[in-house]
């Protein structure tokens, strides 16, 4: 087994994890959270992909860097989706004067 | 590979794993967070084991950074009591066929991973080294990511423009801000000064190793949610100009050189030979004070005040 490969299987094991945790988390929160930890699990598999050879291969450590940067956009709008529905489904529950 | 290689790497893999498990089935959302914190911290040490500094940097900044802090904003808003347990937090019904079609997307994974970790092509990275001559910058990631790709780059300062409106429109209520903590505000003014300096450093050495724009960027948005949770920072709103010049900057200043050297020169974003370089600096920098300014809008940004 290569380091590469090893880093591999890491990655295949977190987007899994974060898959499942996506599937049966009840709160908003906790599954942008997991979608985030399969995000993590794609860099994975992508720099260790980048690693194969003696260089570093740049095109993919670009790419992840905007990944990252992708990420951390999409879950500052997921957030604030989620808690602006809360605050509505808490609006809509009272009773109206 | 010599054998304490490979233990560093089986321990740190094993580590990663099981702190994504504790995450993910965390009791409370609070602990969950702090987990996913340090989950992104360690993926950060990976990013170095790997070779990818400046992937380290932007995640040790981003990933575990900013996202967190984020994290714990949005749980502040929820109005559910941070350390409850949630003991309804996961459906129980599902877990079964949940955890099969878990177990078999992981399946069809490993099937077509396999046997790539033996380099096949070298793809890119030829058509990389033969052209970082004149590239303008001496890192290989800077010239992909603001000469060769220089398109993704732009559309990436845009897709980060668009978050903000997003989050913007959706403003729910006026950040609560307790009263700083004494320490916290004595260690922010010490802090504050060296994250600009480092974030200087960064944007600067990026052209020629590891660092650049967004790890800068980074850097310098939790200098100013650091000041602004201290109450140093005045309040951070999209109606001010000054603000919004800063916001757009980064793209505004991308666009024009993109339409310029259309217009004047060999293409969209060719940029002409002996000025590449400056070019490359100067959009590195208005997106630097961008990313800086709408990763803080993202994180302590005040809704606007409603005009009566």
């Amino acid at each position: 087994m290569t380091p590469v490969m090893f880093w591999l299987g890491i990655g295949i094991v977190l987007f899994v994890l974060g898959l499942h945790g996506v599937l049966l988390a009840r709160q908003a929160i906790r599954r942008i959270i997991a979608i985030n930890i399969m995000g993590s699990g794609v860099f994975l598999v992508m720099v260790a992909l980048a690693a194969r050879g003696e260089a570093r291969d740049p095109v993919l450590h670009a790419l992840v860097v905007t990944g990252l940067v992708v990420a951390v956009s999409a879950t500052a709008f997921a957030l604030r989706l989620a808690t602006a529905a809360q605050a509505g489904d808490k609006k809509a529950s009272e009773p109206k004067a | 590979m010599a054998l304490t290689d490979w233990v560093f790497d089986g321990v740190l893999g094993l580590l990663v794993v099981v702190l994504a498990v504790a995450v993910l089935y965390a009791r409370t959302l609070y602990a969950s967070i702090v987990l996913f914190i340090a989950f992104g911290l360690l993926l950060a040490v990976v990013w170095a084991r790997l070779g990818a500094a400046d992937l380290a940097l932007a995640e040790a900044a981003i990933g575990a950074g900013l996202t967190g802090a984020l994290l714990l904003a949005a749980l502040a808003q929820t109005s559910t009591t941070p350390f409850a347990e949630q003991r309804s937090a996961h459906w129980t019904r599902q877990r079964w066929p949940a955890t099969g079609l878990a177990l078999l997307v992981g399946v069809l994974l490993v099937r077509s991973l396999v046997g790539l970790d033996r380099m096949a092509e070298p793809g890119l990275m030829d058509a990389v080294t033969q052209n970082m001559a004149d590239a303008g910058v001496g890192h290989p990631v800077t010239a992909v990511l603001l000469n060769f790709r220089a398109w993704d780059t732009l559309l990436e300062l845009v897709v980060l423009l668009l978050a903000l409106l997003g989050v913007r429109q959706l403003a729910t209520k006026p950040l609560v801000i307790a009263a700083p903590w004494a320490l916290l505000e004595a260690w922010s003014r010490i802090l504050a000064p060296l994250a600009v300096l480092v974030g200087g450093y960064l944007l600067w050495r990026g052209s020629n190793y590891p660092g650049g724009a967004f790890q800068s960027g980074a850097l310098l948005a939790a200098a100013a949610v650091v000041l602004r949770l201290n109450h140093l920072l005045p309040p951070v709103r999209w109606s001010s100009w000054g603000v919004r010049i800063l916001v757009l900057l980064g793209v505004a200043v991308f666009l024009t050189v993109a339409i310029f050297t259309h217009w004047l020169g060999a293409g969209w974003l060719n940029y002409p030979l002996p000025f590449n370089g400056l070019l490359i600096l100067l959009i590195e920098i208005a997106a630097t004070v961008s990313i800086a300014t709408t990763l803080t809008l993202l994180v302590v940004g005040e809704p606007d005040e409603v005009r009566a």
